[in-house]
């Protein structure tokens, strides 16, 4: 196996061929589909013209303020739920105990759903509502599995059963609400980018961007946690307050992407799995998570506008439908895993 | 001989079990201490203690004077250096990659595979015999290739202490030996050796200083020659046995006697 090694003063870092390649071919297919994404709308735009728009053209509008924002927030969102379900596959071990299927998308719907019916359902209501909703279904299911530790089949058991509680509540809190609410909240719950703009996803870009980089400085500790804690700690990893962090990196990354796009599963589940796979590097890597992660919203998203177009679909029901798949195959294969 | 690391008045349990009770134990620095005892008699959670892993109950162990829970992670990590019984390794990981992780505690944001690093996991590699085997993932080899591997990750961290909980278990007799000469090695270039070894013939010939422990209780130390004899292997074991001069070295050999098992 090949490895690029680079030093330079203070620096030095190693990175495996594989890696590069992979990462190089990924940000190939991410411009492809990103492109793609600009182009085709009502009327497809020819990549001159998506070029034009970009560069501030006349009569980029269209793209520039409604297909851009949607673009950018697939991309983005897709990368924060690679992340945050690399995160918690590392901590729990296990390549199903990602947030989407142990229920902290559900729960930061749940506090997304409270703010708006609840409160007026302002974007800061709406973040900190997701948040909070997020942490709490987190810890519920930490308490509840605890015991059996952060690690193994008991803790993605009972997140899933936290999960089905939490979205049998989602459904009777939309039930419950006036008319309106209702009806924009149905077309959110599979998890939707329709519609994005700008002044929706500017202070989610920057909450991400910023959990983002506090990932990057503790991505090696993560890495290092992965030897079990006995050789974590030893080796000078803080394990309780690096797992802190990183749940609430998690929490934070999946919450803030529920706030503004709803639940959308299955993409933090098997994102960081076929990232692992393409990279096959060691435990659950990041940076192929979040590249895999990106390339599959913003695929899904593409597939989600064309299906029926004109009529766009919510970007869930398509995630949902690879994933379900995924997920069957998975649990397959967990379960007979000794 | 002089002591850095020491136990004082430990005090060490698991929930409402008391493991070990007012424990004092010097480690003689630069030697090598082999803690020998029956199953579930504490020698584990005294290596864990040492290495942070299980906060004492009472008492202290500490490094220089000073209390191992008052030194900041990292720093600790790169004085002492520990095997515990089973590491788990991450999925596909290979043994180069693997070593690389003792590195961690000489790591830094942006310094992540130094020439140091990149020197020192060659040597640990070497020096465990896992050097052909750098590009194998860890999961296919056998038991005793995988212990080695363990083995090299700890030396890769470069520690003055070395505390390894029972390192020659899964290795056949040849590696067992192996690994000891190479721990015996270490010493002499002036480490700190504290192994928990499970067979006594092996401990009496390797170790400079023996620990005997029973129910959380050091019971003797001192080097094997003046403490390892009939009556100190039925007071720890129960085992009735004779103790004559191993024919190589000379140091205490046990030899059991007929039904000693009944």
């Amino acid at each position: 196996m090949s490895a690029l090694v680079l030093r330079g003063g203070p620096v030095s870092v190693r990175v495996e061929r594989r890696t590069v390649v992979l990462t190089a071919v990924l940000l190939t297919l991410i411009a492809g589909v990103g492109l793609l994404g600009l182009s085709y709308g009502a009327t497809w735009s020819s990549p001159a013209k998506v070029f034009d728009a970009l560069s501030g053209g006349r009569g980029g509008v269209v793209i520039r303020e409604w297909r851009l924002p949607r673009v950018a927030a697939a991309l983005l969102f897709g990368a924060a739920l690679g992340i945050a379900g690399a995160i918690f596959q590392n901590i729990t071990r296990n390549p199903m105990g990602s947030p989407d299927i142990i229920g902290l998308d559900a729960g930061a719907y749940t506090g997304a759903l409270v703010a708006i019916t609840v409160l007026s359902g302002t974007s800061v209501q709406l973040a900190v509502g997701s948040v909070l909703g997020g942490a709490v279904a987190a810890a519920a299911v930490y308490l509840l599995s605890l015991g059996g530790g952060l690690s193994g089949l008991r803790l993605v058991v009972i997140g899933i059963a936290v999960n089905a509680i939490l979205m049998a509540l989602n459904s009777w809190i939309v039930l419950r609400a006036d008319l309106e609410v209702a009806i924009a909240a149905v077309g959110w719950s599979a998890g939707s980018l329709n519609g994005v703009d700008w002044s929706d996803v500017r202070l989610p870009f920057g909450i991400i961007g910023l959990l983002l980089v506090a990932m990057v400085v503790r991505s090696q500790a993560l890495h290092q946690d992965a030897l079990g804690t006995e050789l974590a700690v030893t080796t000078g990893v803080g394990v309780d307050r690096l797992r802190l962090q990183l749940v609430v990196i998690g929490v934070g990354l999946t919450a803030t992407v529920t706030a503004v796009a709803g639940p959308i599963a299955f993409i933090a589940l098997a994102a960081p799995q076929i990232g692992r796979r393409l990279a096959k590097a060691p435990g659950v890597p990041l940076l192929p998570a979040a590249l895999t992660g990106a390339l599959l919203l913003q695929g899904a998203d593409l597939v989600a506008q064309m299906l029926l177009a004109p009529v766009s679909l919510p970007v869930g029901v398509v995630t949902t439908a690879i994933g379900g798949c995924y997920l069957i195959w998975l649990l397959t294969k967990e379960v007979r895993r000794p | 001989m002089t002591a850095r690391l020491t136990a004082r008045e430990l005090t060490l349990r698991y929930g409402d079990r008391v493991v070990s009770a007012r424990l004092t134990l010097d480690v003689p620095d630069g030697a090598f201490t082999a803690i020998v005892g029956p199953n579930a008699c504490g020698k584990s959670t005294l290596l864990r203690a040492f290495v942070r892993l299980l906060k004492p109950a009472d008492g202290q162990v500490t490094l220089d004077d000073r209390d191992v829970t008052a030194y900041p992670t990292k720093a600790l990590a790169r004085s002492l250096g520990f095997l515990p019984q089973d590491p788990v390794a991450p999925e596909d990981i290979r043994v180069r990659q693997l070593v690389a992780r003792g590195r961690f505690p000489h790591q830094s944001l942006l310094s992540t595979w130094s020439a140091a690093d990149e020197d020192a996991v060659t040597a640990a590699m070497e020096a465990a015999g896992v050097e052909d085997l750098a590009d194998r993932p860890v999961h296919q080899l056998s038991g005793g290739q995988r212990q080695r591997t363990w083995i090299a990750v700890v030396l890769a961290q470069d520690t003055p202490y070395l505390l390894l909980d029972e390192p020659t278990s899964f290795l056949d007799i040849t590696h067992q030996y192996q690994l000891l000469e190479l721990l015996g090695g270490l010493r002499d270039q002036g480490r700190t050796v504290i192994a928990v070894l499970h067979d006594i013939n092996q401990a009496c010939r390797y170790a400079d200083h023996l620990v005997a422990m029973k129910e959380g209780r050091i019971v003797a130390e001192g080097a094997a020659a003046d403490i390892v004899d009939a009556v100190l292997l039925k007071e720890v074991f129960e085992l009735p046995c004779v103790v004559v001069p191993d024919p190589v070295t000379g140091t205490p050999m046990v030899v059991p006697l007929p039904g000693a098992s009944s």
